[in-house]
């Protein structure tokens, strides 16, 4: 007899919202994550999450700080609720010792990185820069600017639609007036970081004039990319770089359900629908499952409106210069990846994409810059230790 | 409220608070060069969320581990580049 029913790989809203579906109906379920504790990036160390009390009393059994190699343990149904990652876009100075990604400050910040009396530049573009300064704020730091890649006319319609959503345009509003003299810019964005051995300075362009800043850090992230290695690696099929699902989220693969991030990026409220339609249709409880149906595609209509609205300019393109890194793993610069036709390629002639990393930061660069897309998925998914395969592969 | 625990960086003693991240508990204490790059370049975090592999720094005489994605632990011995 096989131990579990559902196996949830990610234990962010999607998979925490799968795991309760399931396992309140009397399923048999296992939680895996990376991470040192559940809750994802969003409710990372955030004990007073009702969702996460929830989980607790869900009976659902929780792993932390497992990596998902290429064997995952026996179940009937598997959720795939692996998340999401950060665009990276390179800009000279984007290695440099203090330039972090925007979420990745965030999730440093709640981590216990200390920002009191720092001065931070952050920018890129979407919801995720005003939650940041507000928290860079709430902690201490002096947010020295607010940078936002699109334009104030994407900006405004995204305003409009939130009109539709009176709790989502109350967050927007409280957010703003929470960074009450902090400089914000629109359609505008960071050229570069300077700095001996750590970032000092950063040169922005601001509408048609450049501003140079000094800062002890800065955040940049141009929104985010779906995890589908693991979907990948699994046969499921994709599109567009996210996992493609039917009405009752199963993939293309018998009993392989996907929620949240993974499918598309659209937020908490998403991942939390997604995640509860997931789970209760991997116990087998479509009935229910049903129900959520009209919720979920309120949040679809969401997404479509956030991807629309910042969707990365193509200026952006030109930052990295000759000399700037794109691989940060083999340290491959832009220059030496021009000419190159594919992926492939690349990663043959130059390394790019063959690091510890596996090109889940140039991956998504090198597809924003150059258009290319990785055409196959390898196990493990992630860097392991050869002892931990054979353990495997033994058990 | 807040317990505090000792970690040893670079055989120096560092204490932090429970739930701190290594990654976090070196970016306070000044590090700004977890690792080096294959060309010798410094490198700290960038992710944050255990994707970048930028933090990585060796844990109890274990190479290559994310520094973002581990918790303090009272004894930890962490070694930088």
């Amino acid at each position: 007899m096989r131990r579990w029913d559902v196996v949830v790989v990610g234990a962010g809203p999607a998979g925490i919202a799968a795991a309760c579906g399931a396992a309140e109906s009397g399923a048999r379920v296992l939680v895996l994550d990376d991470n040192p504790a559940a809750g994802g990036q969003i409710w990372r160390n955030d004990a007073a999450q009702p969702w996460l009390e929830r989980f607790a009393e869900s009976g659902a059994e929780l792993r932390t700080g497992c990596v998902a190699t290429d064997t995952l343990p026996e179940a009937r149904s598997y959720v795939l609720a692996t998340g999401a990652r950060e665009l990276f876009v390179p800009f000279p100075g984007w290695t440099l010792p203090g330039a972090f990604g925007l979420g990745g400050m965030q999730a440093l910040v709640k981590s216990g990185l200390e920002v009191a009396g720092k001065r931070v530049v952050v920018a890129g573009s979407g919801p995720l820069l005003l939650a940041v300064a507000s928290l860079l704020r709430k902690r201490g730091a002096a947010v020295a600017a607010v940078v936002e890649q699109a334009g104030r006319t994407a900006m405004a319609e995204f305003g409009v639609r939130l009109l539709m959503e009176p709790e989502k345009l109350g967050q927007g509003a409280g957010l703003m007036m929470s960074l009450w003299g902090v400089p914000f810019y629109t359609g505008s964005w960071v050229e570069s970081a300077m700095g001996r051995g750590r970032v000092e300075r950063v040169r922005m362009r601001c509408g048609g004039r450049v501003v140079e800043q000094d800062c002890d850090a800065v955040a940049v992230g141009y929104g985010l990319l779906p995890n589908t290695e693991l979907a990948a690696l699994l046969g499921c099929h994709l599109a567009e770089g996210t996992v493609v699902v039917d009405e009752w989220q199963e993939t293309s693969v018998d009993g392989v359900y996907a929620a949240g991030e993974v499918t598309g990026i659209g937020g908490v409220e998403k991942s939390l629908v997604e995640g509860e339609i997931a789970g209760l249709a991997a116990a087998g409880l479509q009935g229910q499952a049903q129900r959520l149906f009209a919720k979920r595609a309120k949040t679809h209509s969401f997404a479509d409106g956030l991807a629309r609205a910042f969707a990365p300019r193509a200026e952006l393109r030109k930052l990295a210069q000759t000399d700037t890194l794109v691989c940060r793993c083999e340290d491959v610069t832009r220059g030496a990846l021009e000419g190159m036709k594919s992926w492939r390629e690349a990663k043959l002639q130059t390394r790019c994409g063959m690091g510890p990393c596996q090109g889940r930061v140039c991956g998504g660069a090198t597809r924003f810059l150059f258009g290319w897309g990785a055409d196959s998925m390898r196990p493990p998914v992630f860097p392991v230790k050869v002892e931990s395969l054979i353990e495997t592969r033994q058990s | 409220m807040n317990r505090r625990v000792t970690v040893i960086v670079d055989g120096r003693p560092l204490q932090v608070d429970v739930g701190t991240t290594v990654a976090a508990a070196l970016w306070n204490a000044g590090v700004t060069a977890f690792r080096h790059s294959v060309t010798g370049e410094e490198r700290a975090p960038l992710c944050g969320m255990g994707i970048c592999f930028e933090c990585r720094v060796t844990i109890d005489g274990v190479e290559h581990c994310r520094s973002c994605q581990t918790l303090c632990a009272d004894g930890m011995q962490v070694k930088t580049s």
